[in-house]
């Protein structure tokens, strides 16, 4: 009798084109190794995968609903869409949203031409916000000797929460309220130089996607940053494990 | 014998920004040679003009700065209404941009501010000639519609370039891939 032996390979199509992915695979990174563009901004190689930012919605045939394709496993006989004028619609409405709830004056921020967000905005052509500013206050601790936090920039990817928790394994970082209210605050909404957790290994730095966590000094354009040190960090911590 | 082909007017206007827009717009340097030719500057801060008044109607209004006063907002519906295409010309009349700063605080704190706090001799808040403050600094679009939008804080020399050459060309300029916020 044979037996039946469970294939670790699945075939289906991204955007009409047939492709192979591995049973671990998501929809991103099989997108990414065949040279299709989705666009993310939480998902950072190296840290858990969170969905916070929805941007990487795909469409799957036979689904009314949209779905993170960082969080979705390829299945055998899917078929993924990618671009779409829904799609299109919904990634920009996300980015101006974004931009709506902060304060996010380009022109005076330290990242400045080095900002994710402000890439992305550009690449999915939103040249302007439609909704106008929630004009929220939200605070800014300078108190590291440091590091600043403005809140007012911070598009909540969870990327400082989970570097600090993951890979520092401090997790000085939290997500705090709900909603238009949530916000990132260090130990127990303390002020963060006052913080018995946080190392000052500054990897939240390097990991904010945007001009929120930054470095002290620095002046408009000038907060360049780096993450390639994560996929090596992430592994030596999985062989700790 | 061939009439020469009618130029497009232009009028080019200020409101709530450092001029800096203004400033880009000449920084075209020699092609302003070239666009003078397809172009006739019919209003503006830059150029001396027989009236004062806007004219009836314009073909492209260009628009620098965000809303902040009580006259910006009239300034931009009497251009809306005579003018057939409305640009908001860099990030303040884009986005609000720096203007937008003082929208956490309260107007009647921010004009004791200037006008009593740091002020020696008969500090008093003006109550005429003075536009009034709005509540908050607005982009051009919440107040009326806008028919294209330039980004950069200044958009750059060669942006606006291409923007004046596709609407003389008679096109909407497409800027996505060209500028962005803080260009
Ligand atoms: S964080 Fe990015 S999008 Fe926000 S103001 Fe700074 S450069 Fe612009
Ligand atoms: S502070 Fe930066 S890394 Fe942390 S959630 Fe906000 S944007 Fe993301
Ligand atoms: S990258 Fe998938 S939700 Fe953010």
């Amino acid at each position: 009798m044979a037996t039946a032996v469970r294939s670790r390979i699945r075939t289906l199509k991204i955007d009409g084109r047939d492709v192979s992915a591995r049973e671990d695979e998501t929809i991103l990174e099989l997108a990414e190794e065949n040279g299709i563009f989705i666009p993310t901004l939480c998902r950072i190689e190296g840290l858990s995968l969170v969905g916070a930012c929805r941007l990487c919605l795909v469409e799957v045939a036979g689904m009314n609903k949209l779905v993170p394709a960082c969080l979705t496993y390829a299945t055998e006989g899917m078929e993924v869409f990618t671009d779409s004028e829904r799609l299109r619609n919904y990634r920009r409405m996300i980015l101006e949203l974004l931009f709506s709830e902060g304060n996010h004056i380009c022109a005076i921020c330290v990242s400045n031409g080095k900002c994710e967000l402000q890439a992305l905005a550009q690449r999915l052509g939103m040249d302007h916000v439609r909704f106008a500013n929630l004009q929220q206050e939200r605070l800014v601790d300078m108190t590291h000797e440091r590091f600043v936090v403005d809140r007012n920039r911070c598009i909540l990817c969870a990327r400082c929460v989970r570097v600090c928790d993951e890979i520092e394994w401090a997790h000085t970082w939290d997500i705090k309220g709900r909603g238009v209210d949530a916000r990132v605050i260090t130990d127990l909404d303390t002020p963060w130089g006052e913080s018995d957790t946080c190392t000052s290994c500054g990897k939240c730095v390097r990991v904010c996607p945007v001009g929120a966590i930054v470095e002290k000094g620095r002046a408009v354009g000038e907060m360049a940053k780096r993450h390639d040190f994560l996929p090596h960090l992430a592994k030596m911590r999985e062989a700790k494990k | 014998m061939s009439k020469a082909p009618s130029k497009v007017t232009v009028a080019t206007v200020w409101l709530d920004g450092c001029s800096g827009c203004h400033m880009s717009l000449l920084d075209m340097d020699e092609r302003l040679i070239e666009i003078a030719k397809a172009v006739d500057i019919v209003y503006s801060p830059l150029v001396d003009r027989k009236t004062k008044d806007y004219p009836e109607m314009v073909d492209v209004a260009i628009v620098e700065g965000a809303i902040s006063s009580s006259e910006d907002i009239e300034k931009i519906h009497m251009i809306r209404a005579h003018s057939r295409i409305l640009v908001a010309l860099g990030d303040c009349a884009v986005a609000g941009n720096v203007p937008t700063m003082r929208n956490p605080y309260l107007v009647k704190d921010i004009e004791s501010r200037a006008y009593i706090e740091n002020v020696n001799v008969q500090p008093q808040v003006p109550d005429q000639v003075v536009p009034k403050l709005l509540p908050f600094v607005r982009p051009i679009h919440e107040v009326v519609p806008v028919d294209v939008f330039v980004q950069g804080c200044p958009p750059s020399a060669d942006t606006i370039y291409f923007v004046l050459s596709e609407l003389v060309a008679g096109r909407t300029p497409d800027l996505t891939q060209r500028t962005r916020p803080g260009a």
